[in-house]
């Protein structure tokens, strides 16, 4: 892969005396975990394709408090929050664009009323406006006619009503998208929302990413696309766990539009 | 004497109406011992909702099947009582038919035409909502809090509303003047050839009896709501308009939390000062929710607003895997323990007396609340807009802020999130490593 990403901070653009038109809140996952940090370069590669003028926080970045508030931590939430508005409004940030449904979430809902108010756009989001400003190209290339399924993230989907962003996406690779049993506002979870992802589940027959999994193997898709960092682990684990995974990937939409071009 | 039908009439209507009025100021009492939540704005929207949602059925009909049979149900429910009107104005006056009087017969043939088909449809809708709780077994009706009370409750509407239909066809089919009239009598002239045979006198006969037991049966059912699943008849209009507007994964800031947070914050604040004069301590006794009173009364008004027909369970991803969570369990141990306390109020001359129970533990155990992984799905689910989720994560936060009891998985997620920034213990200098590797 050519590794010639440019990644510019917040704290560059301030030197120059310069403001990003947006910036790109990488997230915890996004910064962290392997599979995520790929969804994160991929994400990358595309802005610098389109020539985005963007930055990162770096290491000014801290967690949303997502988490810790979906499993009734409410002060570490408001102090991560409070911490987090302090620098984002000391940079005079504007917008803000995220590939994790769950930082989406947040800023876009919870911090208003804290004192931080962004244009907060889900990544797909934000590839779709590209796209329409024709800034960005997308070929179908190695996904033409390929079958997608696409899983829809809660904090997406269902709790933000984004539907058709990540959707149009997907169809413009000329990829052959077809739909689980369950999708928009009626997709099932992958099991990792509500701090989930951070516990061993309670006890039942069945885990939530296996119920999610047969539910898109059902359609016998190519690839699962989603749209979030911690759905594509759940939903990886689930193929894993249904002994699939050669026969079908786990990407993200980012992914899959840089992977069509070969970035 | 013979006014005494007519007297008898009269007092059972007032007790009939009294005895529910008694019970929806207790519900009304009850339901304010939620916390208050401001509700005020975006009232244009709020409207929308109710018409849309309670009195449109625009979510119920999302299931095909069971939406349909159910505005049918609805729709004969509203409009077959303004039979009970003239049923009403019959009985205190000793008219007979009393519309029919007045109204040109073409007119009167109609309207009891038209209630005469719904009656019909409701019968039969009502009995297929019969066979698929009984004999189809759909699975939402056989979850684990689905026993007992609850699914005897069902049953009971079912066959109420059954035999409410049968009276009103059965007056219809036995009253001679009403069938020699010929109008209007589309089902009813079917089921009089039943009783063919019968004399003038066994046929008033039957006819009274009927007329008795329908107005009988509607005001016994009129009480019988306060007892049962069944209040949504009336309170998911209000529900509905009470209803979440923000986005579903929009979570309440704790205002309380952020008042201490800002003070934490502020290095210009003296930690030792005493509060201004006039000013009450604003810290509430409790964060978050362990009882039903630490809940908002909107909370408070769904659990009354529930009817139980686990469309929020059937999407539950954890009920689904069978883990112990039923987001209508929720609803229903909230409504219990509401009325268990209401009950002490009324045994304590107007007081709470603590009686060593709550709602948590004793009716919701932890093991639910640490299954829900905040989807959403219940929310959407809901016909009338009931939030259970809202309700959960009030009892993590009581949990986790008050009892530091969350599990021990979370408490390291947490402590990673205070130390270093992110839930996993990764150092936030770290954060931009992924730009070279």
């Amino acid at each position: 892969m050519s590794e010639t990403i440019k990644v510019p901070t917040m704290a560059e653009y301030m030197a120059q005396g310069k403001q990003p038109e947006v910036l790109f809140w990488v997230g915890c996952a996004g910064s962290f975990d392997d599979r995520a940090k790929k969804i994160t370069k991929a994400f990358v590669k595309l802005l610098n394709k389109a020539n985005v003028e963007f930055a990162v926080l770096g290491t000014e970045e801290s967690c949303t408090g997502d988490p810790a508030k979906r499993a009734g931590n409410e002060f570490l939430f408001q102090m991560q929050a409070v911490t987090n508005i302090e620098v984002l409004n000391a940079y005079e940030v504007k917008k803000i664009v995220t590939a994790c449904p769950h930082c989406f979430n947040t800023i876009k809902n919870e911090y208003p009323e804290l004192g931080g108010n962004y244009q907060v756009m889900h990544h797909t989001q934000f590839l779709k406006t590209l796209l329409d400003e024709g800034r960005l190209t997308i070929e179908g290339g190695k996904f033409k006619g390929k079958r997608i399924t696409f899983h829809d993230p809660c904090y997406l989907g269902r709790a933000n009503n984004v539907y058709e962003a990540p959707r149009e996406l997907i169809q413009k690779l000329e990829a052959e998208l077809v739909e689980m049993k369950n999708c928009r506002r009626n997709g099932l979870c992958c099991g990792a929302g509500g701090a989930q992802m951070f516990k061993e589940p309670e006890k039942g027959d069945k885990d939530v990413n296996v119920e999610r999994t047969e539910q898109a193997l059902d359609v016998k898709p190519e690839i699962i696309a989603a749209g979030c960092p911690f759905c594509n682990t759940m939903m990886t684990d689930g193929v894993k766990a249904k002994e699939k995974e050669s026969d079908v990937a786990v990407m993200d939409v980012a992914e899959l539009i840089a992977n069509a071009e070969d970035l | 004497m013979e006014y005494l039908p007519n007297i008898l009439f009269g007092i059972i209507l007032v007790l009939g109406i009294g005895f529910f009025t008694k019970n929806v100021k207790k519900l009304i009492r009850n339901i304010k011992l939620g916390h208050d939540v401001d509700v005020s704005d975006n009232k244009l929207q709020r409207w929308k909702n109710m018409v849309m949602i309670a009195l449109g059925q625009s979510k119920m009909v999302r299931r095909p099947i069971a939406g349909i049979l159910h505005v049918i149900v609805y729709v004969g429910f509203i409009i077959i009582n303004i039979e009970v009107l003239e049923i009403i104005i019959d009985g205190l006056f000793g008219t007979h038919r009393i519309f029919s009087t007045f109204l040109p017969e073409s007119v009167y043939g109609f309207l009891i035409g038209s209630f005469e088909i719904l009656a019909a449809l409701v019968f039969i809708s009502v009995i297929i909502f019969w066979a698929r709780r009984n004999i189809i077994k759909l699975q939402r009706f056989w979850k684990a809090e689905m026993t007992s009370w609850p699914k005897n409750d069902g049953n009971l509407i079912l066959y109420f509303e059954m035999v409410l239909m049968t009276l009103f066809l059965v007056m219809n089919a036995t009253d001679v003047h009403f069938q020699e009239m010929n109008s209007g009598n589309i089902i009813s002239q079917h089921i009089a050839t039943w009783f063919s045979g019968l004399s003038e006198n066994t046929l008033h006969f039957i006819e009274r009896a009927a007329w008795w037991l329908h107005i009988l049966g509607i005001l016994v059912f009129l009480n019988y709501l306060y007892f049962s699943k069944h209040l949504h008849i009336l309170l998911a209009f209000p529900n509905t308009y009470y209803g979440k507007l923000t986005p579903k994964g929009q979570f309440n800031n704790v205002e309380a939390v952020t008042k201490e947070v800002k003070m934490m914050m502020d290095p210009n604040v003296d930690p030792f000062a005493a509060p201004p004069e006039g000013v009450e301590n604003t810290v509430p006794a409790k964060f978050g929710a362990s009882d039903v009173q630490d809940l908002s009364w909107v909370n408070l008004l769904n659990a009354y607003t529930c009817t139980e027909c686990g469309r929020c369970t059937s999407e539950c991803p954890a009920n689904q895997t069978g883990k112990k969570l039923s987001p209508r369990k929720i609803m229903m141990d909230t409504r219990d323990r509401l009325e268990e306390v209401g009950k002490n109020i009324d045994a304590n001359k107007g007081e709470f007396k603590p009686d060593g129970k709550q709602l948590l533990d004793d009716y919701i155990t932890r093991e639910e609340l640490w299954a829900c992984t905040s989807c959403s799905a219940c929310v959407e689910a809901c016909p009338v807009s009931i939030d259970p989720l809202s309700i959960i994560l009030d009892m993590r936060r009581y949990l986790v802020m008050e009892q530091s009891a969350a599990p021990m998985e979370l408490n390291n997620m947490m402590t990673n999130i205070e130390n270093n920034g992110a839930p996993w213990p990764y150092n936030q200098m770290d954060r931009l490593n992924w730009k070279n590797e």
